[in-house]
């Protein structure tokens, strides 16, 4: 009991650690990928720590839920990356969510930051609140099909037991996995408001979807802000992982080797997909804001195709 | 006869009363408050003897009352279904009765609504008594007709008296196709009796005949698109709180009829039952929310989102129905008790909802949402408890809407196990229609609170509002208290739904309350399981984490500024966005099938001082399809059959002649 606890306080701690890292990671690796030195890999933590030392600079009109929304989200997000298995799988409170939860966790999280950015009451948050919301109403359903097809291979909607079974030699190579695979990566580019969906460096304010919610906010609510969107990179990347890479997985209570490759394995996996986001965002170019649909569209047919298959044959 | 059942007719009968009292007294002072007081009383009576009876669980008990018809008398019961839709009408109706007694007040005509309020509830508690088909349907014509008249309290407005005409045209329609169901099911012999009738098994043809009629006459009540048209209209123009109850609690009058006929007295589904509610309810919920989405008066935007939610719900009863027609009964039980628990669930927020939109109507004068904005800092408690209401529809753990719809989606991934192919392409389509309208829902109410309540006032009624009075803070309070808790402890609804489920579908869900931690786990802990206590404890503590350490370790610096505004100083609250541009990029992307919409931009030369102008034209497909040949027919008949009016007595007398010459005809011929 108390080293499940102790598992499940250090991978919410890890998650919580490694994010500002592995984001400093993708911005060092885009960076060099054209040839630039790029920043420290430690820059977002100093970011961070920044951001909190500065002081906050609050429109006029902006109200109590201004103010609460950053600690909100921040706890959505982290609560959410805390359930996904990381390095080890039947965490403690693994039982308490299953994927779907891990999703609507996401929604609630986007659902606050889209009031937030019609609070103040400019034409920059209302524009990203409306357009995040266009995304969102593609990218949710689109997961949830993805979450089905895994249910139904899988028997659960328990990450725990899901990567148990992906796990197992008995899944092999399926057509309804590679199109969930694809449609998965598809939502996590656009729930991260990555490249080609949104640019996460841009500050041109009628390109930005991400950015012009958030917009108003500054130092330590802006310092949640951005850890939570690290949070949620990771997340994402977790999930990735551990549903589609799910070799080295600790499975609980197996002792402090099985952890330490756990934990290896992890961060082999975080590297590989972080280089590879990296090479993606640079290969390709930013997208108008209405073919986000299309896009989108293409990963919930994606997804709705994968189900049906399996709806079809438990063998594709 | 049985005295809980006797207590429960005393309600309606004191409903009744004090509906006459009403309407001898109702230009005295005192008389909202003896009005909403006296219903308050009543429903909270009711609510405790229902409560009573589904938590003790005593099984079924009837009586008959020598009233109605001779030979028949009145026959009522009680069991664990009518039970439980009893604590959904009373406990709306108590919390509406609180609210009213502090919104009734600004009610300019209350004679034209204090009468008819008692009248409404009566109406709603005797449909779900009743237990014979006339008692049933004089029940349901008095609850449509009660209803009525309170959508047309304010019937100098010109769009109340067309609501109300459309309102009662669909009403009588929908009674209509009732009494036919009824007639098939009496069948021959003609038993009125609910009993005799969940004996006597129709034929496969009748009882799909009746299916399809349960589909129009209860579908028409609930909002069933394309039989949703006159609830858009006739809702929102009935004061706030009956616009509460009838977007709150009768449409769940009407589920509960549909799930009577469906479940109880006709026994087992043909396959084919479960497809129809299924399609039907999936398109319902997409198509609800996309006009929502669209709206911008606040009430006619909880209105089409009430649309959505039966959409919801009658697609967990297709669920439920599939499975138990294919000998599936825990998965039905599955099914079945998330459709419950989404009934109660949207119960609660609806009302919530409708007293929010009321309060700012109260506070402001205004429903459209382009001429409010701000009220956040005008309605602090009020917005609170909005929010709350936002989140809760908007299916966000661990508010309840999530709870309910996470029991809908854990149904959906039973049904592999069907054994049936058109199901098995049927239902995961259905399932990404319901993921699409709860991700929709969510934008609707972000659009919603955020227009509404947030930004800066867009006009000077919005910018001098006032916190609404203590009786409405109240009632709405208790809503969003509970709204958390149905949310938090999902596992004690589910098992009180236990009494309900084991005699309609033939099994129940397994125990919650036994589970540690409070979890629900429908099937197994290793396929699923959600807790909405610790999921709430996790975000308060983490956010409490969070907080402590930014105030310990952070800058404790504070600025108020001015907003960002690329430079141009002193933006006009008119430059927002606005609730129609909110939506536009979710109407150009479902826009082109949804609505057939169209944008155009007429953009002048260069130099010429005429302002572009930016034109959308949208249509409502289902008006357009459905209603208009039908109200082109009947307009062209009644022309055409106008001349009959002008006729000379010959004439007249000619065509009675004639009548009669082809009636003996008939009757000669008639073998």
């Amino acid at each position: 009991m108390i080293s499940q606890l102790a598992v499940q306080g250090a991978q919410m701690l890890v998650v919580l650690l490694l994010a500002p890292l592995l984001i400093g990671f993708v911005r060092k690796a885009k960076a060099r990928l054209v040839r630039r030195q790029g920043p420290s890999l430690i820059q977002p933590y100093r970011d961070l720590v920044r951001l909190m030392r500065k002081e906050v600079v609050l429109a006029e009109n902006a109200s109590w839920l201004f103010r609460v929304t950053p600690y909100l989200i921040f706890a959505a997000t982290w609560v959410a990356a805390a359930l996904v298995p990381t390095f080890a799988t039947g965490l403690e409170f693994s039982w308490t969510a299953d994927l779907i939860v891990i999703v609507a966790l996401l929604g609630s999280a986007r659902f606050f930051q889209a009031l937030a950015g019609m609070d103040v009451g400019t034409s920059f948050g209302g524009l990203g609140a409306s357009r995040e919301v266009m995304i969102a109403s593609l990218a949710e359903p689109a997961m949830l099909l993805i979450v089905f097809s895994l249910a139904l291979l899988a028997g659960a909607t328990q990450l725990s037991t899901v990567a148990a079974f992906m796990g197992s030699p008995e899944v092999g190579l399926r057509v309804s996995l590679g199109m969930s695979l694809i449609a998965l990566v598809m939502v996590a580019i656009a729930e991260n408001a990555r490249i080609p969906v949104d640019n996460p460096a841009t500050h041109l304010e009628l390109t930005m979807v991400h950015e012009a919610m958030i917009l108003e906010y500054s130092g330590r609510h802006l310092a949640m802000i951005e850890l939570a969107t690290f949070l949620k990179l990771l997340l994402y990347m977790s999930l990735i992982s551990c549903v589609f890479l799910p070799w080295g997985l600790d499975s609980g209570g197996t002792g402090p080797k099985s952890l330490a490759i756990g934990v290896a394995a992890y961060l082999c996996k975080l590297t590989v997909l972080a280089i590879l986001l990296a090479v993606f965002e640079t290969a390709v170019a930013k997208m108008r804001v209405f073919r986000v649909p299309d896009f989108l569209g293409a990963a919930l047919m994606l997804a709705l195709l994968g189900t049906l298959l399996l709806f079809v044959s438990r063998s594709l | 006869m049985n005295s809980t059942v006797a207590l429960l007719l005393c309600g309606p009968a004191a409903f009744l009363a004090t509906a006459i009292m009403a309407a001898a007294a109702s230009r005295l002072a005192a008389a909202t408050r003896l009005v909403y007081g006296a219903t308050l009383v009543i429903s909270a009576v009711m609510l405790t003897t229902a409560a009573g009876h589904l938590a003790g669980n005593p099984g079924e008990v009837s009586a008959t009352l020598p009233l109605g018809l001779p030979w028949t008398g009145a026959r009522f019961r009680l069991d664990g279904l009518s039970a439980f839709f009893l604590v959904v009408v009373n406990l709306g109706g108590t919390i509406t009765s609180l609210y009213g007694l502090g919104y009734g007040r600004h009610e300019s005509q209350p004679h034209r609504v204090l009468p008819f309020y008692p009248a409404f509830l009566a109406g709603m508690n005797l449909v779900v008594l009743a237990n014979d088909a006339f008692s049933f349907l004089l029940s349901w014509e008095f609850m449509s007709l009660a209803s009525w008249a309170l959508v047309m309290a304010h019937h100098r407005d010109e769009a109340n008296r067309r609501a109300g005409y459309i309102y009662l045209v669909m009403a009588s329609f929908g009674t209509m196709a009732l009494l036919l169901a009824f007639g098939l099911l009496a069948g021959p012999a003609g038993t009125y009796a609910f009993d005799a009738m969940r004996t006597a098994h129709p034929g496969p043809f009748a009882a799909g005949a009746v299916l399809v009629l349960m589909l129009l006459g209860a579908g028409s009540k609930a909002g069933l698109v394309p039989l949703h048209a006159w609830l858009p209209l006739a809702h929102p123009a009935a004061p706030s709180h009956v616009s509460a109850l009838m977007s709150g609690i009768m449409t769940k009058v009407a589920v509960y009829g549909f799930v009577r006929v469906v479940f109880d007295l006709l026994g087992e589904p043909a396959w084919w039952s479960g497809v129809a509610v299924l399609l039907i309810g999936g398109v319902t919920a997409v198509l609800g929310i996309l006009h929502a989405l669209m709206e911008r008066d606040l009430k006619r935007l909880l209105a089409y989102s009430t649309i959505e939610n039966i959409g919801v719900i009658f697609t967990s009863l297709g669920l439920a129905l599939a499975f138990k027609a294919h000998g599936m009964p825990s998965a039905a039980a599955l099914a079945f008790t998330a459709a419950l628990f989404h009934v109660l669930n949207h119960s609660f927020f609806k009302s919530l909802l409708f007293f929010g939109a009321g309060a700012v109507l109260s506070a402001t004068g205004e429903r459209d949402m382009e001429k409010l904005g701000g009220l956040i800092h005008r309605l602090p408690v009020t917005s609170f408890v909005f929010l709350i209401g936002c989140v809760s529809i908007s299916a966000l753990p661990p508010f309840n809407g999530f709870a309910s719809e996470w029991l809908v989606f854990q149904a959906i991934l039973r049904s592999p196990e069907l054994p049936q192919w058109g199901l098995k392409v049927i239902v995961p389509a259905v399932g990404g229609m319901l993921a699409l309208s709860a991700a929709l829902a969510a934008a609707c109410f972000v659009k919603a609170f955020g227009i509404t309540f947030l930004g800066r006032a867009r006009s000077a009624a919005a910018e001098r509002a006032h916190e609404v009075d203590r009786w409405s803070l109240a009632a709405m309070a208790v809503l969003a208290a509970l709204c958390l808790l149905a949310g938090i402890l999902p596992g004690f609804v589910i098992d009180s739904l236990s009494t309900v489920t084991l005699p309609l579908v033939g099994e129940r869900m397994p125990v919650q309350m036994a589970q540690p931690w409070l979890s629900i786990v429908p099937i197994a802990e290793s396929r699923s399981s959600y807790n909405g206590l610790l999921v709430f404890v996790f975000i308060t503590i983490s956010a409490s984490l969070a907080a402590f350490f930014i105030h310990r370790f952070a800058s404790h610096a504070l600025r108020r500024g001015i907003a960002w505004g690329c430079g141009f100083p002193d933006a006009v609250p008119a430059a927002q966005y606005t609730a129609v541009s909110f939506a536009q990029p979710i109407r150009r992307v479902f826009g082109g099938f949804a609505f057939r919409s169209r944008e155009t931009v007429d953009m002048p030369a260069p130099g010429a001082l005429e302002p572009a102008r930016l034109k959308v034209e949208m249509h409502d497909v289902a008006w357009e399809t459905f209603y208009q040949p039908i109200t082109g027919a009947i307009d062209f008949t009644t022309e055409r059959l106008n001349h009959l009016q002008f006729l000379t007595i010959r004439r007249y007398l000619t065509l009675v002649f004639l009548y009669l010459i082809i009636l003996l005809l008939v009757l000669a011929l008639w073998p």
